[in-house]
């Protein structure tokens, strides 16, 4: 009880955020787009599968392919604005470079070895770990892939270059599922790394 | 349509009938996208606001569609050229679709069709297959996109529609060239006129050198590279020349109308 009182205290006695407004609310905005993306995105896939699998419909969005569409085409407003902001202020006020790097492979490698023994520590919100700086960067990667994969199916003659970077429209849509699968796959770490940890949670909600 | 014939009283008028249902009846293929899904109508019945049956998601999405008709109209390129691909390319078989099979697909004797022209053309003649076979005629190898997300590279030749448009004094200002088709549910479509124009927007004859066949949509059908593949009708029968938006089969019910690649 003592010691997360002191850390209260801390956090308080620093004045500045763990978490920034701006990195909140872009945060929240991102997990809703996703979310509505993501869901969309199943149902549209189900209208023709790459594999020998469909989404449940339970867990789709808009009832039918039209509906689908319509919210995956709506969503992505808020996806790609929210995420040009993001990104925008991510490098604008430094934030990335003092978060992110430097990311080397041997700072993942033993970071990744604590982890796994269960010596990773989670004192210290203000700086992240190897695997952390590993996760949080890639997935940016990610995400500015599935956009860019997204786009290139939605306007293929209008960004042909694009299309043709991703070695064509059929990779373009096999980039953009496996893109997917890595946020659901991120999005059930994060989740799950956010319930046992409940203080970076809270951290990423009022910010301390 | 033999389970909807059972379904009609013998002296009652199906139009009539069906017209008093639809007073009755919600329009379901208006409303099926949006079944299940959170409205921001019961939101606001939440939080205790007067809901008013237009401030639903479906409202909401369909305005953020028509916005999205709007943004593609104007990143849409006239002279951006879909990829063309060499014929060892083409997709084979080619895949036949539809919301039929084909063997219920329309079938038509092309020495009786003729293509009507509606509209804002000066000349409104009707067009048979023979005049139409005798217009200059240009191959292209490219990507048909289905909304479902497949896609097949096919062989389409015919006449561009924009030599066609000049040939009938089109006023190419007006916004859309509206087709229908012979299909028994009167499958149409708009095509903005931007698209029309568009240099590889054609009036198709002939698929992998031969006749069009049946099931990609003889004698005519309209092929749009630039378009997802419910833009390119089939089995056309005429097409008018309107500053109308009249709407359309899939765009009606749901379908981004733009759609555009």
């Amino acid at each position: 009880m003592s010691s997360l009182a002191a850390s209260d205290q801390h956090a308080v006695s620093a004045t500045t955020a763990i978490q920034p407004a701006w990195v909140r609310i872009a945060h929240w905005i991102n997990a809703l787009a996703m979310v509505l993306m993501i869901m969309s995105g199943w149902q549209i896939y189900n209208a023709s599968p790459l594999f020998a699998f469909k989404f449940a419909k339970s867990i789709t969005l808009g009832d039918w392919l039209a509906g689908a569409l319509l919210w995956h085409f709506a969503a992505m407003w808020l996806l790609m604005i929210n995420g040009l902001v993001y990104l925008a202020l991510g490098f604008i006020t430094g934030r990335f470079r003092k978060k992110l790097l430097p990311l080397t492979p041997a700072g993942v490698v033993s970071d990744v070895k604590a982890a796994l023994t269960g010596r990773l520590s989670h004192d210290d919100l203000t700086t992240y770990n190897y695997v952390q700086k590993l996760l949080y960067a890639g997935i940016i990667v990610v995400g500015v892939l599935i956009v860019l994969s997204g786009l290139s199916m939605w306007k293929p003659v209008q960004l042909h270059w694009l299309v043709a970077l991703f070695g064509g429209y059929d990779v373009a849509r096999y980039v953009h599922f496996i893109c997917m699968s890595a946020i659901v796959l991120f999005l059930a770490v994060h989740i799950a790394l956010a319930v046992l940890v409940p203080k970076s949670l809270r951290a990423m909600i009022i910010g301390r | 349509m033999g389970r909807l014939r059972s379904l009609l009283i013998p002296g009652v008028d199906k139009h009539l009938l069906v017209r008093d249902a639809q007073k009755i009846m919600p329009d379901l293929a208006r409303r099926r996208f949006i079944a299940g899904g959170a409205s921001l109508g019961a939101l606001t019945l939440l939080t205790g606001c007067d809901v008013s049956d237009s401030f639903s998601a479906e409202q909401m999405l369909k305005q953020v569609s028509k916005f999205n008709d709007g943004v593609q109209a104007f990143i849409f390129n006239p002279n951006a050229l879909a990829p063309t691909f060499p014929e060892s390319a083409i997709t084979k078989p080619f895949p036949f679709n539809a919301y039929y099979d084909l063997e219920d697909a329309p079938t038509i004797n092309g020495k009786d069709w003729k293509l009507e022209v509606r509209g804002l053309v000066d000349n409104k003649k009707s067009w048979t297959l023979e005049e139409l076979y005798k217009l200059p005629q240009v191959k292209q190898v490219t990507r048909h996109i289905c909304v479902e997300g497949w896609s097949a590279i096919g062989s389409w030749t015919g006449t561009p529609l924009r030599d066609f448009l000049k040939l009938i004094g089109a006023d190419t200002r007006a916004k859309y060239c509206w087709f229908q088709c012979a299909d028994s549910d009167g499958y149409n479509s708009p095509l903005d006129m931007a698209s029309a124009l568009h240099p590889q927007t054609q009036m198709t004859f002939k698929f992998g050198d031969e006749i069009l066949p049946r099931a990609y949509g003889y004698p005519m059908k309209i092929r749009v590279p630039t378009k997802l593949g419910f833009k390119n009708p089939k089995y056309v029968i005429s097409m008018e020349v309107t500053n109308d938006y009249k709407g359309g089969y899939w765009e009606d019910q749901g379908y981004n109308s733009f759609s555009g690649s």
